[in-house]
């Protein structure tokens, strides 16, 4: 896998790699997730994939800092993740977001600068001048006052990574970005992921909808309960690899070579 | 006509009652956005009964004063709080009915106890209020409480959003967010303790909800939810006082039922979110 951009960092000149080592990850004495370990890096964007329960979220979140690890490591530019990183954006699945919560596109996107300028300090002009950077980005600079219920799908979820960019985060985890979207949100969002990539970002979503794996992702996970394989998409996502994951072939997955 | 109007402000106790509604309700009704936000209104309302046994212990300890009463119910309500939590990660029970078991509980320990004390005449004060009887010391207790409560809550009011809004996104920015939601459930019960002279420990969760209830149905804007909610909190609960006295019923009840008169106001006639315009636009088809 050579990806022109996978060297290093466009927005920053410099290689970083996530690394991921024997992990476990257990809730309260349920062991989620065992033997999982793989390494990627800036400008990759990589696919999660594994039935319902497979643990695609539980790593997400464990990569975000958000669970505790059982046993295994994180490391991120060669330093273990400790609780929570500035660089590493977790956008969360939509159906757990409260839509109906008081706030506009712009409130949601300032969040993203709270790493930055604390809990009292007012926005600096570089604040300021980074949120109306991402949300321009994303193509919501009209919709900055609106309240985010009122927003289509595709919307939402650029709203979230909206949020990722102002807080300048490097490596940015998905979970089901593209579930519940229409067909052109779909492609867009797909052509979102891919920019994010190309500029040396990190991405890596939770994926279910296998015919749209090889248009978006550069590298695939394959993951139940533990890492059945990873590495490039070529070499990874096979009819062999599915079936070991899935146990048979997922039904949706017919045009899988 | 004009004497009756004025024959409220004419009494001290009566200028202090309306003080004392303005500061709790102010009080209160920024405070409730959190409730709202946070959807604990039940939650809330089970602390509030928990005042009670709190309030029947410090009586019994330290006789009755402010500082007694305030640290009686605080410690009461807090422990039936913390207590639930421990039942509940301690056994296969939820957090819910935990809280329900004890929160009843000690609201029975609380009036038993209450009656052994011979100070049964007091009991419907604690139960339903009696804004009437502030004196000074009083107000100064309560100003005391507002000032502590919202300084917190204002300055705190980044993290504290974030964490309502989305914990798991708050916590991956770096905020403290079980410490914070700990902090939060604190200062909602010195919050509930402030209204507790003026509205009972069964009345105070209806100031602390409906106010900014109200103003979630007519605004999008997190900002006027809370301080929205704070100015109708404030004019509604003084208004109800001098209502109380023109009309003569009781300024407790007076206070929640005022608010909940503008909730159904805002409920029905709402330019946005109201119940005759979703009517109306559901009607031709139209979001």
């Amino acid at each position: 896998m050579t990806h022109p951009t996978h060297e290093s960092c466009a927005h920053c000149g410099h290689h970083h790699e996530l690394r991921v080592e024997d992990l476990r990850v257990s809730y309260r004495n349920v062991e989620a997730l065992r033997d999982v370990s793989f390494a990627t890096s800036c400008g990759a964007c990589v696919a999660l994939i594994g039935p319902n329960g497979a643990g695609k979220s539980t790593l997400l979140k464990a990569v975000a800092g958000l669970l505790p690890v059982a046993a295994g490591r994180i490391l991120w530019r060669g330093t273990k993740v400790a609780k929570w990183s500035r660089e590493i954006a977790y956008l969360p699945q939509r159906e757990n977001v409260d839509w109906q919560f008081p706030i506009t596109v712009r409130g949601v996107v300032r969040m993203g600068r709270y790493p930055q300028a604390g809990w009292w300090r007012p926005f600096s002009a570089a604040d300021e001048e980074a949120i109306g950077r991402a949300i321009e980005l994303m193509g919501l600079a009209d919709l900055g006052d609106r309240q985010i219920s009122q927003l289509s799908g595709g919307q939402q979820q650029r709203v979230f990574l909206a949020r990722a960019l102002a807080q300048e985060a490097h490596v940015l985890l998905l979970d089901e970005p593209f579930t519940g979207l229409d067909r052109n949100s779909k492609a867009g969002l797909a052509i979102t992921l891919r920019d994010l990539t190309e500029e040396g970002r990190l991405v890596i979503a939770a994926h279910h909808d296998m015919d749209t794996v090889r248009d978006i992702y550069d590298e695939v996970l394959l993951l139940n309960r533990r890492a059945i394989a990873f590495g490039p998409l070529a070499e990874v996502f096979t009819e062999a690899g599915l079936e070991e994951t899935f146990g048979s072939l997922p039904t949706d997955g017919k045009e899988v070579a | 006509m004009s004497d009756w109007l004025m024959e409220p402000f004419r009494h001290p106790f009566n200028q202090r009652a309306v003080l004392a509604a303005l500061l709790i309700g102010l009080t209160n009704g920024y405070a409730s956005a959190f409730v709202v936000l946070r959807k604990s209104a039940l939650k809330v309302g089970s602390l509030s009964h928990a005042l009670l046994p709190g309030i029947a212990v410090a009586i019994l300890v330290a006789g009755l004063n402010h500082w007694s009463v305030f640290l009686g119910s605080l410690f009461a309500a807090l422990l039936v709080g913390l207590g639930s939590l421990a039942v509940s990660r301690g056994s296969r029970l939820d957090h819910d009915s935990a809280l329900a078991i004890l929160y009843t509980a000690a609201f029975s320990g609380g009036i038993i106890l209450l009656r052994r004390l011979g100070v049964v005449q007091e009991m419907e004060q604690w139960l339903f209020g009696n804004i009437m009887g502030l004196r000074d010391s009083d107000l100064w207790t309560n100003f005391w409480i507002s000032f502590v409560a919202l300084g917190t809550l204002t300055a705190l009011h980044r993290p504290l959003l974030m964490t309502l809004f989305d914990a798991e996104v708050a916590a991956t920015l770096g905020v403290p967010v079980r410490a914070l939601n700990y902090l939060l459930l604190a200062l909602l019960i010195v919050v509930l303790i402030s209204s507790l002279q003026a509205v009972g420990c069964i009345l105070a969760l209806g100031l602390l909800v409906t106010p900014a209830a109200t103003v979630y149905l007519l605004t999008d804007s997190t900002n006027a939810m809370f301080w929205g909610g704070s100015l109708l909190g404030g004019l509604a609960a003084a208004f109800a006082v001098l209502a109380g006295w023109w009309l003569n019923i009781e300024q407790g009840p007076a206070i929640v039922l005022v608010l909940g008169v503008v909730f159904l106001i805002a409920f029905l006639f709402g330019p946005k979110y109201g119940l005759l315009h979703r009517l109306r636009h559901a009607r031709f088809g139209v979001r």
